[in-house]
């Protein structure tokens, strides 16, 4: 089986915080880590390496910083690993992403499961899958909770649905997105972490010339969507505080429930 | 291409720093000062008053696309049963349609499915395009993708909108990529931009943290999956609409996945998302024990009960009562927190409720910010008084 596995790295976004005066990210001091999502494929990938036999390699786009995402999925078992950096990649949307991570795929050769997370943290779209699969005219199945079977032409995978699940039998080649119900992933091994990040890392970065990419087709230019504005959520209140012992805070509540006719 | 400052004529206004969505801009010594995470996306330049922000891009051109019209909605069904979000979307889109003068349109495919479209025009579609056969019977997305392909390509729909499901997030990306156009996941917000017409697609980020507004100008339909039980559902009761058969031509050898069989699993008996009154708990309960008193007020009030990631990890709520960025999203019309302290990833998924109320020991807690009424005290005195009152106003109405 040969396999390829899209990692993201993401900031830990459990940590970031809006700034109130400026209303921007404070990114600063902020850990990046390999998308949780993106930790369930590559164990997917590794155990299906480990059953069926075959090669595994990550693909990853982003700041040159992303070695080290890279780095820690050859760790974790994967054979090789590319990095997609240049600044010519920065400010994309998914589209612009897709393309790029399309025309890499392209490049790298043939595959017969390409595996990713459903989504990233940090922006939570679980576009970028599909948009892969479909810039490479092969089947997609998202969400998928459990892979029951895997034959030469054929996979038989579970696909999570708000209220159960439906089991789906795919042709190959196919991109999956997966769900952390999936599998534990491992820790990475010393050893391995040694290997990737030893003189003959088996990582190789490539930039846009490399995977033939033009300006208009990546990056912020080759993007179709685009951010007019960020801000902190807002909401509209009435913003009453009743302070007041509890029986009288009651009988003022009961009272707005009553103007509100809400009860 | 790049974006620098003329600092000579920069007045330190701030206005770029608070504009970059990326975090660009630094001001050093009074001055605004341009960072390396630049990606010349240009928002600094618009809001510039000096025109001290200058560079080297060629403007976009955006194409002209006054030649599409029309609001269009995914129908999504399963089992011959709508999505409860396939009708929020409608009421959103008689929204739009209203502010941009067109029309609105449900999408319905499936298999023996027609009767559906009564209900789809029922809640606001002037048109139902309706495309029925056998492999459209259950989802599958190379199927549903090739038949939308077809119809959005002829009738040149402006905006497409989806249910951020599980379908309509395998569904949308994939259509998106098909058709070429600019795709924004999981919205909260859409409007109608009053100058270009366009549509403004708002929705959270980075773990609901900062909500981005998102155009999508140079590509069309300009397509969005909406969050469910975010947007109201309308209905139009005694509309006239017309449905439109659409010609089905699939070949079961393109679509590449089968569907072997649909395992049901059952839920938990309640439905958070459905519930007119929701009495949530947080931390401040302080025990399993104390969660009693919520039920009390949530049945004197014909609620649920729902609580905060917090107390479920503790072990006070099973899983599906939780409400928040990792939980469900609800929008009842009234929600009683009582002891939540009101976590950004909280209010994430209570923030479209009618009414709030928030109780809570802390006065500076900030679920307060977001409470329509807030009692500063302790809701192991408050919520048993409240419950008493509400049960005798039912005794009253009872006698």
């Amino acid at each position: 089986m040969k396999i390829i596995v899209l990692v993201k790295q993401v900031p830990d976004t459990t940590e970031v915080k809006l700034d109130p005066k400026t209303g921007n990210l404070i990114r600063e001091g902020i850990e990046s880590i390999i998308n949780p999502d993106d930790r369930h494929a590559l164990e997917a990938a590794v155990s299906i390496k480990e059953t069926w036999g075959g090669k595994v390699k990550v693909l990853s786009m982003g700041p040159p910083q992303a070695i080290d995402a890279v780095s820690e999925a050859i760790g974790m078992g994967a054979d090789s690993g590319i990095l997609l950096t240049d600044r010519a990649f920065a400010g994309a949307d998914t589209w612009a992403t897709s393309s790029t991570l399309g025309k890499a795929i392209e490049k790298m050769g043939g595959y017969d499961i390409i595996l990713c997370g459903r989504q990233a943290i940090d922006g939570d779209t679980a576009q970028i899958g599909p948009q892969v699969a479909e810039y490479l005219g092969i089947s997609q199945v998202t969400y998928v909770s459990r892979i029951e079977e895997i034959k030469k032409k054929t996979m038989v995978v579970h696909r999570r649905l708000e209220n159960g699940f439906e089991k789906v039998q795919c042709s190959l080649p196919a991109l999956l997105t997966v769900i952390g119900e999936i599998n534990s992933p491992r820790h990475p091994a010393v050893s391995g972490l040694l290997k990737a990040c030893g003189e003959k890392a088996p990582i190789t970065i490539w930039n846009a010339a490399d995977i033939g990419a033009q300006a208009k087709d990546i990056g912020l230019e080759g993007s179709l969507t685009h951010v007019i504005k960020t801000f902190a959520p807002k909401f509209k209140r009435q913003g009453e505080l009743i302070k007041a012992d509890a029986e009288e805070a009651v009988g003022t509540l009961v009272s707005r429930f009553r103007e509100n006719k809400l009860i | 291409m790049t974006v620098w400052v003329e600092t000579d004529l920069c007045n330190g206004c701030k206005r770029c720093l608070k504009a970059c969505p990326y975090g660009a801009v630094e001001m050093r010594e009074g001055k605004a000062h341009i960072l390396d995470k630049c990606t010349s996306c240009g928002a600094c330049l618009e809001v510039c008053k000096q025109k001290a922000i200058n560079t080297d891009m060629v403007p976009r051109e955006i194409p002209d696309f006054s030649d599409r019209k029309g609001i269009w909605v995914f129908a999504e069904q399963r089992e011959g049963k709508l999505s409860r979000v396939s009708l929020e979307l409608l009421g959103k889109a008689q929204d739009l349609a209203l502010s941009l003068d067109q029309e609105v349109s449900a999408l319905l495919l499936g298999y023996k499915v027609s009767a559906l479209s009564k209900t789809l025009i029922e809640h606001g579609a002037d048109r139902v395009m309706l495309a029925q056969s056998k492999a459209l019977e259950h989802y599958r997305t190379v199927a549903y993708t090739n038949v939308i392909q077809e119809i959005v390509s002829s009738y040149k729909p402006n905006i497409l909108l989806m249910g951020a499901t599980h379908i309509g997030r395998d569904l949308a990306p994939r259509v998106s990529r098909r058709i070429g156009v600019g795709l924004t996941a999981d919205c909260t917000e859409l409007s109608i931009d009053e100058e270009e017409g366009i549509l403004l697609q708002t929705r959270p980020a980075f773990g609901g943290n900062v909500m981005a507004t998102i155009a999508n100008r140079y590509s069309r339909p300009q397509m969005a999956t909406v969050r469910p039980g975010v947007m109201e559902i309308l209905p139009k009761p005694g509309n006239r609409g017309e449905v439109i058969k659409c010609a089905v031509a699939l070949k079961e050898k393109e679509i590449g996945t089968k569907l072997l069989e649909i395992v049901k699993e059952k839920k938990q008996g309640v439905s958070i998302g459905e519930a007119g009154v929701i009495v949530a708990g947080g931390r401040g309960v302080g025990s399993k024990e104390g969660m009693g008193a919520l039920f009390s007020l949530a049945e004197a009030m014909g609620g649920e009960v729902a609580g905060t990631r917090i107390i479920v990890e503790e072990g006070w709520l099973p899983v599906d009562r939780q409400v928040g960025q990792t939980g469900q999203t609800v929008r009842p019309e009234l929600y009683i927190a009582c002891g939540i302290s009101g976590a950004i990833q909280h209010r994430a998924g209570m923030l479209g409720s009618r009414y709030v109320v928030a109780i809570n020991r802390d006065e500076g807690a900030p679920i307060f910010d977001v409470a329509d009424w807030g009692i500063v005290g302790d809701l192991h005195e408050v919520v048993p008084r409240l419950v008493k009152a509400m049960n005798e106003i039912k005794s009253v109405r009872g006698a």
